[in-house]
């Protein structure tokens, strides 16, 4: 028998989760659904974080001050995703984009779409780093990151 | 340190796809080879520390009990470790922490992954945090692109000259696996054929990203006095540096990368030295990606920040430059994720002990060794020397 007839066993491994989400996000969730983006001011280094954080991830002290920033803000790094990925969310292709809200001092991770995205070249003609963007908004609201449908291009 | 350490013995398997064992027959063949280099029995270890990546890449919940008999560990202590890409030099403190510690004399450290049995993507996208990023993820493809296009945003860097050199790397490590029996790709591949390789996420193309491979590592740490004892000549454990950072991306500044920088930094400390191009005489950076590479030697002091790709252009990390870098052809040629930063202490170790054959950097004597894990946070340096 030559190694290439060796068995191979096939398996899969399903399993249900439920996270808690905690009282910050939940309230974040709830603002979502109010159309307002809050994040959390660090009494000590006085950032702001979108996502909130409960406590500032440097500074380790709970964080209580909540702010509203704006929907709108500068692309700080972008992705065009052309390529599936086990169980993933969104249809491809797609642009993940890290974005600086205006009042935040934080990369909010999202995305940006509102137009063809079949070409590169001309995606890239579109989408630059330092660009602005504005936050469209679901019409359904779940509680979820995607209430925020995607950041459309700010001309 | 409380007690010097030293390397041993070290041993690979041949990494590729690796459908002709199953996972523990797999670490055993590493382990064996680390103790048949080192000249000792499975009766002189005293204690055992394993890792690989989280449990879902293999679909077995806590490998190390999978093959608690392929590393020997059945009557010993044993250690799991587990830091993503980083468990490699994780699972290397963690070994030499206890034999600095005088818990034990000797230890065998052992990393693998079969990533041919499950989705390595799937697994690093779970990897993110699931309330708001992980929805907008792309394996690690898609957050080591974004984090490669910010760089060369913030550091003015052109993409012609960022794409130029990124496939002087991807060149140089595939001509440095081809003298390397333990790599998994071993092609001869041109800087045209890197340009128009087919796109991953643009900028970033087949021949910029490493492969999905199956493979172990294990490396047999001692105390200085044993190591004096059985070994002719012990690669030294000169310093070790360990940096974490935030957990949301976007949190930190990736283009600067505080982990990397101050891992390195500790380590440069520990080991005394002040100017790493100079001083340093070859270094094994995890290098999944070619442009990330490049950040890596601003972040390690090789280079000022943005000065990459010029430093890359004139060959100062080729096998014949001034710092060498990934001889054994790196993660780019070679890349079972639990095994790779233990893959790049090893072969520090060979290099500054002259036992790297065919990809010997001649006269090495100080070497840096790196890993890099989860979603760009943690990363790890381990410099090893030939003299204590």
């Amino acid at each position: 028998m030559s190694k290439e007839e060796y068995r191979v066993m096939k398996a899969q491994v399903t399993v249900p989760y439920e996270l808690a989400v905690g009282p910050t996000w939940s309230y974040f969730y709830d603002c979502l659904k109010e159309e307002k983006i809050m994040g959390k001011k660090c009494k000590l280094c006085a950032r702001v974080f979108v996502p909130p954080r409960t406590f500032c991830p440097r500074c380790f002290e709970d964080m209580e001050e909540w702010i509203e920033v704006s929907q709108e803000g500068v692309i700080e790094t972008w992705v065009l995703v052309n390529m599936p990925f086990f169980a993933q969310e969104l249809k491809i292709p797609f642009i993940s984009a890290q974005i600086r809200l205006d009042g935040s001092d934080t990369g909010f991770i999202h995305q940006i779409a509102g137009f063809d995205m079949s070409d590169f070249d001309k995606v890239q003609q579109l989408v630059k780093l330092g660009g602005r963007v504005r936050a469209v908004w679901s019409k359904e609201k779940r509680g979820h990151v995607l209430d925020i449908a995607y950041f459309e291009l700010v001309k | 340190m409380a007690r010097t350490v030293a390397i041993i013995g070290t041993g690979q398997t041949r990494h590729g796809r690796r459908q002709d064992m199953c996972y523990p027959d797999l670490v055993r063949e590493a382990v064996t080879a680390a103790l048949e280099d080192a000249g000792i029995t499975m009766n002189d270890i005293d204690g055992v520390v394993t890792g690989t990546m989280p449990s879902m890449m293999e679909g077995i919940s806590s490998t190390h009990f999978y093959f608690a008999e392929a590393v020997g560990s059945v009557g010993k202590p044993v250690l799991k470790v587990e830091t993503c890409g980083t468990t490699g030099q994780s699972i290397g403190h963690c070994g030499i922490y206890w034999v600095a510690s005088g818990m034990a004399d000797i230890v065998l450290v052992v990393g693998s992954e079969k990533m041919s049995e499950g989705d390595g993507q799937a697994t690093m996208t779970k990897v993110f945090d699931p309330f708001f990023q992980q929805t907008f993820a792309a394996g690690a493809p898609g957050v080591f692109t974004m984090q490669s296009v910010e760089w060369m945003y913030r550091f003015g860097i052109p993409e012609e000259k960022a794409r130029e050199a990124a496939a002087i790397v991807s060149v140089s490590n595939h001509d440095n696996a081809l003298d390397n029996p333990h790599a998994h790709i071993r092609i001869k591949v041109t800087a045209e054929d890197v340009k128009n390789a087919k796109v991953i996420t643009y900028p970033v193309r087949l021949l910029d990203v490493c492969p999905a491979s199956d493979g172990a590592c294990a490396v047999i740490v001692a105390s200085g006095e044993k190591a004096k004892k059985i070994c002719k000549k012990p690669a030294w454990i000169k310093g070790m540096g360990f940096r974490g950072e935030e957990y949301f991306y976007g949190e930190s500044n990736k283009a600067i990368w505080m982990s990397a920088t101050e891992a390195a930094k500790e380590a440069y400390r520990q080991a005394g030295i002040k100017n790493p191009l100079e001083e340093l005489d070859v270094a094994e950076i995890y290098n999944p990606f070619t442009y990330q590479e490049m950040i890596f030697y601003e972040c390690f002091g090789f280079c000022p920040r943005g000065k990459a790709p010029d430093y890359v252009l004139k060959g100062t990390f080729l096998k014949n430059g001034r710092l060498p870098c990934d001889p054994s052809g790196g993660v780019l040629c070679a890349n079972p994720i639990g095994a790779t930063g233990l893959i790049r202490l090893a072969e520090a170790a060979l290099q500054v002990t002259g036992k790297a054959g065919t990809r010997q950097v001649p006269g090495a004597k100080l070497a840096l060794s790196h890993a890099m894990g989860g979603i760009d946070q943690f990363n790890s340096v381990t410099i090893v020397g030939s003299k204590l």
